[in-house]
């Protein structure tokens, strides 16, 4: 129990940017669940605010899975309010990129796969890239 | 106030001993009205949750004999507010917090969308270039002159210009369409993108503005014998509609239209890079 992963999800509210059935699909999943959670409902709101409550959520020694969109754009949102995720604990599931399905899936699994980026390294991407 | 400056009030929905257990699909449009007006809730359930801070409580829940428990904080920091929502609906459970937000003067939601640049100190070199390419003030430096984002509200909705000069693809904006502004990994082949744009500052800071002039200077003399301000103000957004797509810059005409003169955009451009070169000046000193 101890080991079990903190959630959080990011309703992204202020922007069309991730897609609403992704974003509803993962809320009911977490509600029908019965895991406790938490739910903001915008990471970048609360960091332009400088949210005291973004310390709360990045504190803790517990593992970490948050919904939200890009890792590196986590990072740097809790970053830059002096409120750093846990680089080795962190799990940053990508509701911009995943299904409903993926992105639930991903949230309830109870193992954790780190994915913040760690430094500034260019990422080796094969094929087209969308810009 | 400034937007910096204000909290968040946190909703616990609260479903343990004492209360009634929501069913999921009420749970669902309850959190989804509350997150929809800006809300942070905490739903309790099996599992940990983030710790408590000194910022305020609202618990709601359906409490035994519709009667809302009276608690306060064993180290007396913390404000704790019970409210019973028996009987309400999603819609009824927002106004009961938006009155209580009003209250506790937390933050009110959704007057700003949230549009600034997030930097990534993984790979900013703090060369200035967003420093000096600024004409709104969004970018300052610390004690230790480093790059920080100092006056985020500034920032003009939707316009990513700034992370296109960052030569090393360091600034996002994580609600752009794309990456790698929008916080997406960069690739060597975007790195290189990005380094190609940094033509864009000299285009925003002279050719743009050259051809504003001279296209103001031939449609003066158009206008001469019968201008009016709707005429000039309809060339000005003609033009920068077309500069704008021409050069591809993918600034909206919105914040085109709202700069300044070329003579106060002259000015602003140069104390913003007399600010970057003080900072480097200061640095290289140091």
């Amino acid at each position: 129990m101890a080991d079990k992963p903190r959630i959080l999800f990011c309703h992204c509210n202020y922007a069309k940017v991730v897609p609403e059935e992704v974003k509803a699909g993962v809320l009911k999943s977490l509600c029908k669940s019965g895991q406790a959670f938490e739910a903001v409902a915008d990471l970048c709101e609360m960091a332009a605010r400088r949210d005291p409550a973004l310390k709360r959520l990045a504190a803790g020694e517990e593992p970490v899975k948050i919904a939200a969109c890009y890792p590196r754009a986590v990072k740097w949102l809790f970053g830059g309010c002096q409120a750093p995720l846990n680089a080795a604990h962190t799990e940053v599931v990508n509701m911009r990129e995943l299904s409903a399905v993926d992105a639930a899936a991903a949230m309830l699994d109870e193992s954790v796969t780190p994915n913040l980026p760690e430094d500034g390294s260019v990422a080796a991407v094969e094929g087209e890239k969308k810009i | 106030m400034a937007i910096a400056d204000e909290t968040t009030l946190r909703v616990v929905l609260y479903e343990g001993e004492g209360a009634a257990t929501l069913d999921a699909a009420e749970r669902v449009s309850t959190l989804t009205t509350l997150l929809e007006k800006g809300y942070a809730v905490t739903c309790a359930g099996e599992g940990a949750v983030a710790p408590a801070d000194d910022s305020a409580l609202l618990v709601l829940g359906r409490f035994e004999n519709g009667q809302a428990p009276e608690a306060e904080d064993a180290n007396g920091k913390v404000a704790i507010r019970f409210r019973d929502i028996d009987g309400l609906d999603s819609e009824g459970i927002t106004a009961l917090v938006e009155t209580e937000r009003e209250s506790s003067n937390a933050a009110q939601h959704g007057e700003w969308k949230p549009w600034f640049p997030v930097i990534d100190y993984d790979r900013c070199t703090n060369c200035m270039q967003c420093l000096s390419f600024c004409l709104f003030d969004v970018y300052g430096t610390d004690d230790d002159q480093g790059i920080q984002v100092q006056n985020n509200d500034n920032c003009k909705t939707n316009c990513p210009a700034c992370s296109r000069v960052c030569p090393e693809a360091a600034i996002m904006f994580p609600k752009y369409k794309s990456g790698p502004i929008n916080g997406d990994v960069v690739s060597d082949g975007e790195l290189n993108r990005e380094k190609m744009k940094i033509d864009i500052s000299a285009l925003l800071g002279g050719d743009v503005y050259q051809m504003l002039r001279d296209r103001s200077q031939r449609s003066r003399s158009r206008f001469s014998k019968e201008r009016s301000s709707d005429k000039a103000l309809g060339e000005r957004t003609k033009c920068l509609t077309k500069l704008a797509a021409e050069a591809d810059i993918d600034i909206p005409i919105e914040v085109l239209q709202s700069l300044p003169g070329a003579d106060e955009i002259a000015q602003k451009a140069a104390a913003a890079n007399a600010r970057a070169q003080a900072v480097l000046d200061a640095r290289q000193s140091g």
